[in-house]
């Protein structure tokens, strides 16, 4: 546990103050930094990495002793709702989610109401999230206006207004035309398009994997060429354009074999899996459990093996949740019937280290690669380093705390988690973004961040 | 108290093969009541009943219906049309109303699969699925079973193939799973984009061709081919489909055997069975419908907390729910 000595007053304002981590394990792979030693920030900078730092006048002081501190993991997937659906997150209380598993900085979806789909859709977000002043928000801008996959939205514009990707998620790209016109155009503005790989005619009407247990539920499969097809398409696209083609959120072998692929050819593709795709089977759909119902859904053990291996040799990038919050009674009816997705952002880490860490897959260097350098340096952002001089988000977790998720206690507004009951190892102890402490755990100060709870 | 069921009846897949033969042995008494002239014992007095009917349905919502009648319960038919559904009101909804009116049983049909769990784990009341999306139909799969066993006896080791559209049948998977329990070997004929793609794995054989499955089996359960199957491109017509699936005379009158013909109903004559087998010496498809209401009975039976062991005294007409054991509960 954690414990901060406050040399003067109690209230840490946007770098103004110097930070000392003091007695933690500094994991930084981007420097191949692996040892015990404290870390300085200044000027909501890194100031100094390794050994022992002085402590200048007026510093806060952070004990983290038995936890890593590492570049802040960032999450280039998730849903925060708002405009249109704040009744089920805002940017606000995702900011906060995503600071309180971990993340300094997270990527805004632009599937909301409206669509993120110009450039002022994108200043809307980036103002929201300043206003938040928590984890970092980036916008994804969409691929087609309206997501509708017809016409190219204006990726000049959204760049320009901040934008870092573009993304019709939620829904695939369907014509192979828009997706190459898409992959070249990106090109001049160097951002990765990510495709939401699924075939509509194969999915349609689907509620979990197609296999053994949906035709022992009586329900509609997703087979996992759907989700195949749009890969290898998305690959070979992307070999004839020269485009960066990011697939989101993998779920099955043969992708992890067409990614394989690809990238021995030197093909621009990279992609990114959840932690629950490999961490649970579609076993866990169970008696039409809804909070197992995500698209793509939960796949078999052999798929998440697949999966496992991929995310330890690198043929997946990185980690993202695609942290999805809906209203309770959303998915409190009949399975078929109920919206897909589950809340991530306060879960990954602690799932990852669990089914990951744990279990031998993956060392903990690793894990901060997958989370934290890999998003940094696939999407071009800030982080995902200490170098001195960089920009101060930094996670420090510890990596064998074990807890129980309760859904009542996320600072997300939503509940739907199959996780629920379920005791994790690894949690995020501290959350700095620019130098500043977003998130403390057991603090008040975490509850004060967090405007949407009474 | 908790019934030799549990609480409800949901399928066949959770059911013991003890549980099963419970169910069929306690329907035996009950067969000879709808044989009287006063078709009534009074088992189920005082409990009320709703049967709720998302879909529509003419033979399971009647067979339920008598079933209950000849029970002697109070019994209230809510069909979806006309009803708070129609207005938007959510199946969790419906559930906590039902709850606060303090009824007994529910019994439902819904067209989502897993329907009936979720109506289940959410009232206290016994719910009895009379059919969930594609899921399952127990009751239909236990009065298949009644048939059988009435022709066959013991059923260990003979063959049912069930023929048709298995992908989208709860009938078919209620019968996977009870004919198994009983040590019948299963197998399943049609096209292949009809059969989910991983039938094979629940221990079940496929077929190909009618031919094969007539001259292998000993029974043919032959379901129902939806119209819409067409439309949606399952496969190309209803008279292709009659050609090459359809169970005419002319292929059972190859049969090694004397093989036995059922059909959950309601049947497309000159589909997926011809009017002269449909009407001819093999079909039994209307002794299952007799079967059917004695094998709801027993059902209700079972699940009110009803002693199987008293079944024959509770049609004797004690006048008490569960025959005389009960009585001392209820002094």
């Amino acid at each position: 546990m954690i414990s901060t000595q406050r040399s003067r007053s109690s209230e840490s304002t946007r770098g103004s103050r110097p930070l000392v981590l003091t007695g933690g394990r500094i994991l930084d792979p981007s420097q191949n930094i692996d040892e015990p030693g404290d870390l300085l920030v200044q000027n909501g900078k890194v100031e100094a990495v390794g050994g022992r730092v002085g402590h200048p006048d007026g510093a806060e002081v952070i004990d983290c002793a038995g936890c890593i501190v590492s570049p802040g993991f960032i999450d280039v997937h998730c849903h925060l709702r708002e405009p249109g659906r704040e009744d089920v997150e805002t940017i606000a209380t995702g900011a906060h989610a995503a600071a309180a598993g971990g993340f300094t900085a997270v990527c805004a979806m632009p599937n909301t109401d409206p669509v993120t789909d110009n450039q002022a859709a994108v200043g809307f977000v980036i103002r929201q999230a300043n206003r938040a002043a928590a984890a970092r928000v980036y916008a994804i801008g969409a691929i087609s206006v309206g997501q509708r996959g017809e016409t190219l939205a204006e990726f000049g514009e959204m760049v320009g207004a901040g934008a870092v990707a573009v993304s019709d998620d939620g829904r695939p790209v369907v014509s192979a035309q828009l997706m190459r016109t898409a992959l070249e155009y990106a090109r001049t503005f160097g951002i990765p398009v990510i495709d939401h790989c699924e075939e509509p005619t194969l999915s349609h009407g689907g509620a979990m994997n197609e296999g053994i247990v949906s035709a022992r539920l009586g329900l509609k499969g997703i087979p996992a060429e759907a989700e195949e097809i749009m890969v290898i398409r998305d690959i070979l696209l992307a070999r004839r354009t020269g485009g960066h083609v990011h697939l989101a959120h993998m779920s099955t072998r043969g992708s992890v074999e067409l990614i394989r692929w690809g990238k021995e050819r030197g093909i621009n593709v990279t992609a990114e899996v959840c932690p629950h795709h490999i961490s649970l089977t579609e076993d866990r759909v169970g008696a039409y459990d809804t909070n197992a119902k995500m698209n793509p859904p939960l796949r078999t053990a052999s798929d998440v093996q697949a999966l496992r291996e991929a995310v330890r040799d690198g043929t997946i990038d990185l980690i993202a949740t695609d942290h999805a919050p809906h209203h309770y009674d959303e998915k409190e009816r009949e399975f078929a019937d109920a919206p897909n997705g589950i809340i991530g952002l306060e879960t990954a880490l602690g799932v990852m280290v669990t089914h990951l860490v744990d279990s031998g897959t993956l060392d903990f260097a690793t894990l901060v690669e997958r989370m934290s350098c890999s998003p940094a340096r696939v999407f071009n952002l800030e982080g995902g380093t200490l170098r001195r001089g960089a920009e101060a988000d930094i996670t420090v977790f510890d990596p064998a705390m074990k807890w129980t998720v309760d859904p009542s206690e996320m600072l997300s507004k939503g509940r739907n988690t199959p996780y629920a009951g379920m005791t994790l190892s690894g949690r995020a102890v501290c959350t700095i973004v620019e130098g500043r402490i977003v998130y403390q755990i057991g603090s008040s100060a975490s509850a004060r961040l967090q405007p949407a709870r009474s | 108290m908790t019934s030799a069921l549990g609480k409800d009846l949901l399928g066949l897949e959770p059911l013991s093969s003890e549980q099963i033969l419970l169910i069929l042995d306690t329907a035996e008494p009950f067969k000879e009541i709808s044989e009287r002239a006063i078709k009534k014992v009074p088992a189920l007095r005082g409990q009320t009943i709703v049967n709720l009917f998302f879909e529509s349905s003419t033979r399971t919502r009647i067979s339920f219906e008598f079933a209950e009648k000849r029970l002697s319960a109070d019994t209230v038919n809510v069909a979806a049309s006309g009803s708070s559904v129609l207005k938007g009101e959510t199946l969790v909804d419906t559930a906590r109303n039902l709850e606060a009116m303090r009824i007994d049983m529910v019994v439902m049909r819904h067209g989502a699969s897993g329907a009936a769990q979720f109506l289940a784990e959410r009232i206290e009341s016994n719910v009895i699925n009379a059919g969930d999306g594609t899921h399952e139909h127990p009751t239909q799969g236990l009065l298949d079973l009644l048939t059988l066993r009435d022709h066959f006896g013991d059923l260990k080791g003979r063959r049912v193939c069930i023929c048709g559209d298995v992908l989208h049948s709860r009938v078919a998977r209620s019968n996977i799973w009870g004919l198994q329990k009983l040590g019948v070997e299963v197998a399943v004929c049609g096209p292949r984009s009809l059969l989910p793609n991983a039938i094979e794995e629940f221990g079940v054989r496929v077929i190909d061709r009618i031919e094969e499955a007539i001259e292998w089996a000993d029974a043919l359960n032959v379901l129902r081919l939806q119209l819409e199957r067409m439309t949606a491109g399952y496969i190309p017509s209803s008279r292709e489909y009659n050609r090459v699936f359809g169970v005419t005379r002319e292929r059972l009158e190859r049969a090694p055997r004397d093989i036995l013909i059922m059909h959950p109903g309601p049947m497309n004559r000159g589909v997926e069975i011809d009017s002269d087998v449909a009407d001819g010496p093999h079909s039994v498809i209307l002794n299952q419908v007799t079967n059917g209401i004695a094998v709801r009975m027993a059902v209700l039976y079972l699940l009110s907390g009803g002693r199987p062991e008293l079944a024959e005294a509770a049609k004797g007409g004690t006048g008490r729910r569960g025959g005389a054991p009960e009585m001392t509960e209820a002094a």
